[in-house]
């Protein structure tokens, strides 16, 4: 058998297809901005090309010249860590819009499921008393647990899929707005919302804040790091945050830390599983034929959950890692709004051909516009937004650059089929 | 009790207009997720149609002329506006998944990205915030039925029926209701809905028999953009008082819900929709809510949480699917990209 060619490789053409798509979306963008630019008169042909070039290199900017006012490009090291700090939700919720996609089985849950992960990670995280518990296994402990709710409300739909036949886009829409209004209910009863820094109203503790519950004049109340004279110390609570693993000095000055690197992990750990495990193998054989894979022996109801449950676990994790990095800080009134991140993992899933390790990749990407998206805003006078547009035409690409691939493949396999070749080409056109 | 009905409308209608969007190209074979997307879309239109309005000094010129009535016409307008706005923009879901064979939910899920990015975008450089409003007034002033347009002064009692359907109103809900029964009689009754239908079915069988299935599947996926372009601009005149933000608090994806639960079906659309309105309305406003009239807030003094009544709807929505999802049927064709050499 001839080896393929570099260019005719499955692997490269999928790659291709994704990069003509990101390029498409790219111009796509850039033409909104010109036009805006020119029915719009309080932007110049300056404003123009600033608008363009920080769409591409915004994540090289420095900020302007303070004499000249023009733009100054270079590695900036707070953006390019800052990228990588906010690629890691979206690799995770990315992650597992891919994992159930898969299975036959579209999770637009993942805003849900992260919100029970984030849910879980804080009261466990706030809850544990540091001054018993160490506090890396606390993180562990909390990291685990928001995995750990995320899996189980995952789990919802995907019962009701393969117990009531439940449509599962449906059920995960409801599961979504159900899971905004349980943890507004859980956080408005509990006793983690930020009392102790005055301007903070509607927010909770930050997880890197350290919190004692602390007994003044015979009331049980809580304090900061300085505790008030005469008080008895019960617990300590809090103080724990993601290690930085080193990346704050390689990336001065911006947010990323170890939650990085486990996403990356989880990426590539669950691209082991897919490709060279026997219940990968299964996971996907459900997804390609529910049916066929009953015949076959495989139980297709316990499959479906158990990947909605694995998805449900990425999508706990975003949240989890998100709330342990220490730095950022959760508004407990979500009732109204579910998390854009859950939405945004179904963009980097299918830019990413569902393949666990091109969502690194594209989640890396999607970041990546999203920090050019804020120069746009903070320097010019477009906004954030017009990322979004490329992301979304490139959704839209790719809804059809599979069907491109197999077009392509179909050309090429005319052109081979050869009377020895034959068998083969209808072996796979039954697979296909 | 009348607001309570008036109320229920108001959520109501919204739902099961865009619900029967989905069902409109759905049944021709085309999986519609990009309702929410279409909604916003419409919604971000007919605002900026109404602003255009303003600009132009027609409302004023209404106000001054003293009969409000004529408003309902510019309500009209603004909301054709929207029609045909929704309609363009489902075009892009009907060339991928008809032309170009694309994965529907992909393209669907595509849509629903653009067109909130594509609105916010433009509002935000338009309007220099998240939030596009109406220059002058709000949809109360400009285009709320009210006891005084019927010739009626304030101290008029108007009773149960008056309240619940006369007072306080908006032409959408009416406009609504009567364009449901037109459609849904459109699309079971007609030559061309029954062919439509038939695509999404058994595509391969209608084109033997003459008809042209992709053109069958434009006009399903071009009417339920139309649909649900209104749909957005009647939640934005009713629920957003006439503003547009790039969201329509998930309206579109909870219709998809009422258009399954509903089996595909108008009458138990309706139905879902009306039951689904009923729940949000209780969940918005339990805690002011005198249901018989007595001046006893029954629900409030339960003392449940506000959280509970909030997931209510939802709840709901999926033991009813529960209990009904073993006869759901979908269209047979759905989501599959019409092959003419398959049979």
């Amino acid at each position: 058998m001839k080896k393929d060619s570099f260019f005719q490789k499955d692997g490269v053409k999928t790659l291709l297809a994704s990069l003509i798509s990101i390029l498409i979306g790219m111009l796509s963008g850039v033409v909104v901005i010109i036009i805006v630019g020119i029915f719009n008169e309080s932007i110049s042909a300056g404003g123009i090309w600033d608008g363009i070039r920080l769409v591409f290199l915004g994540i090289f900017n420095k900020a302007r010249d303070a004499a000249t006012g023009t733009l100054m490009f270079g590695f900036n090291p707070t953006y390019m860590g800052n990228m990588l700090f906010r690629a890691m939700p979206l690799i995770l919720t990315g992650l597992s819009v891919a994992i159930a996609y898969k299975t036959g089985l579209f999770n637009i849950g993942a805003p849900g499921q992260y919100l029970a992960g984030t849910c879980a990670t804080l009261f466990l995280a706030l809850s544990i008393p540091t001054s018993s518990v160490p506090a890396w296994l606390v993180w562990l402990i909390a990291f685990l647990g928001g995995m750990l709710a995320g899996a189980l409300w995952g789990c919802i739909p995907g019962l009701l899929k393969s117990l009531l036949n439940i449509n599962e886009v449906i059920a995960c829409i409801m599961t979504n707005w159900l899971s905004a209004s349980l943890v507004t209910w859980f956080f408005d009863m509990s006793s983690l919302k930020n009392v102790l820094e005055g301007t903070k109203t509607g927010y909770i503790y930050k997880t890197s804040m350290v919190i004692n519950d602390v007994i003044v004049d015979g009331v049980q109340t809580v304090a900061g790091s300085s505790i008030p004279e005469g008080a008895t110390v019960l617990a300590t609570r809090g103080g724990v945050a993601t290690s930085k693993m080193g990346l704050d000095i390689l990336f001065k000055g911006s947010q990323v830390n170890g939650g990085f690197i486990v996403a990356v992990l989880l990426a590539i750990l669950f691209y082991v599983i897919m490709e060279k495990t026997t219940l990968g193998y299964q996971l996907k054989a459900c997804g390609s034929n529910r049916f066929a894979a009953k015949y076959a022996g495989i139980q297709d109801r316990r499959n479906i959950v158990l990947s909605m449950a694995l998805a449900g676990a990425m999508a706990g994790a975003a949240g989890s890692l998100y709330s342990l990095s220490g730095n950022t800080e959760f508004f407990w009134t979500t009732y109204q709004s579910l998390p854009a991140v859950g939405f945004t993992g179904i963009a980097v899933a299918l830019l990413a051909m569902n393949n666990p390790i091109g969502v690194i990749f594209s989640g890396i990407f999607m970041s990546y516009l999203n920090i050019n998206g804020q120069q746009l805003t903070n320097l010019t006078a477009y906004n954030e937004y017009i990322t979004d547009v490329i992301i979304a035409v490139i959704v839209y690409l790719s809804a059809f650059s599979l069907i491109v691939k197999t077009w392509l493949n179909h050309k090429r396999k005319k052109k081979t089929v050869s009377p020895a070749g034959g068998a083969a080409a209808h072996k796979e056109e039954v697979q296909g | 009790m009348a607001f309570l009905v008036r109320q229920t409308l108001v959520y109501a209608i919204p739902l099961m207009i865009v619900a029967l969007a989905g069902v409109f190209s759905e049944r021709s074979g085309i999986i519609n997720l990009a309702l929410e997307g279409m909604m916003i879309f419409g919604a971000f239109i007919g605002v900026t149609c109404m602003n255009v309005m303003v600009g132009l000094g027609w409302f004023d010129a209404v106000k001054a002329s003293g009969n409000m009535w004529t408003m309902q016409w510019l309500l009209l307008l603004a909301m054709m506006v929207s029609a045909v706005a929704g309609c363009v923009f489902s075009l892009l879901l009907a060339f991928a998944a008809i032309n170009l064979k694309a994965d529907q939910t992909i393209g669907g899920t595509a849509l629903n990205m653009l067109a909130p990015a594509i609105v916010l975008f433009l509002v935000r450089i338009t309007a220099k915030q998240n939030n596009l409003l109406l220059a002058s007034g709000d949809s109360a002033t400009w285009f709320m039925i009210k006891k005084s347009m019927w010739g009626f002064d304030k101290s008029y009692k108007f009773g149960f029926f008056g309240d619940a359907f006369l007072n306080k109103v908006y032409l959408t809900t009416y406009f609504c209701i009567i364009l449901f029964i037109i459609m849904s009689v459109f699309l079971y009754k007609t030559r061309f809905g029954i062919r439509l239908r038939s695509c999404g079915e058994n595509p391969q069988a209608s084109a033997s028999l003459g008809i042209n299935v992709n053109k069958m599947r434009y006009a399903g996926v071009m009417i339920s953009g139309a649909l649900a372009g209104l749909g957005g601009c009647v939640f934005a005149v009713t629920t957003a008082n006439a503003s547009a933000n790039g969201d329509v608090a998930g309206f579109g994806f909870l219709a998809l819900a009422v258009m399954i639960f509903g089996n595909w079906k108008p009458l138990p659309i309706a139905g879902g929709a009306l039951l689904f309105g009923l729940f949000k309305c209780i969940a918005a406003s339990y805690n002011t809510l005198d249901v018989n009239g007595d001046g006893v807030y029954a629900l409030a003094s339960i003392g449940l949480d506000s959280n509970f009544y909030r997931m209510l709807p939802y709840l709901i929505t999926l033991i009813v699917l529960a209990f009904t999802s073993k006869s759901s049927r979908a269209p047979k064709a759905e989501g599959i990209p019409y092959d003419p050499g398959k049979r």
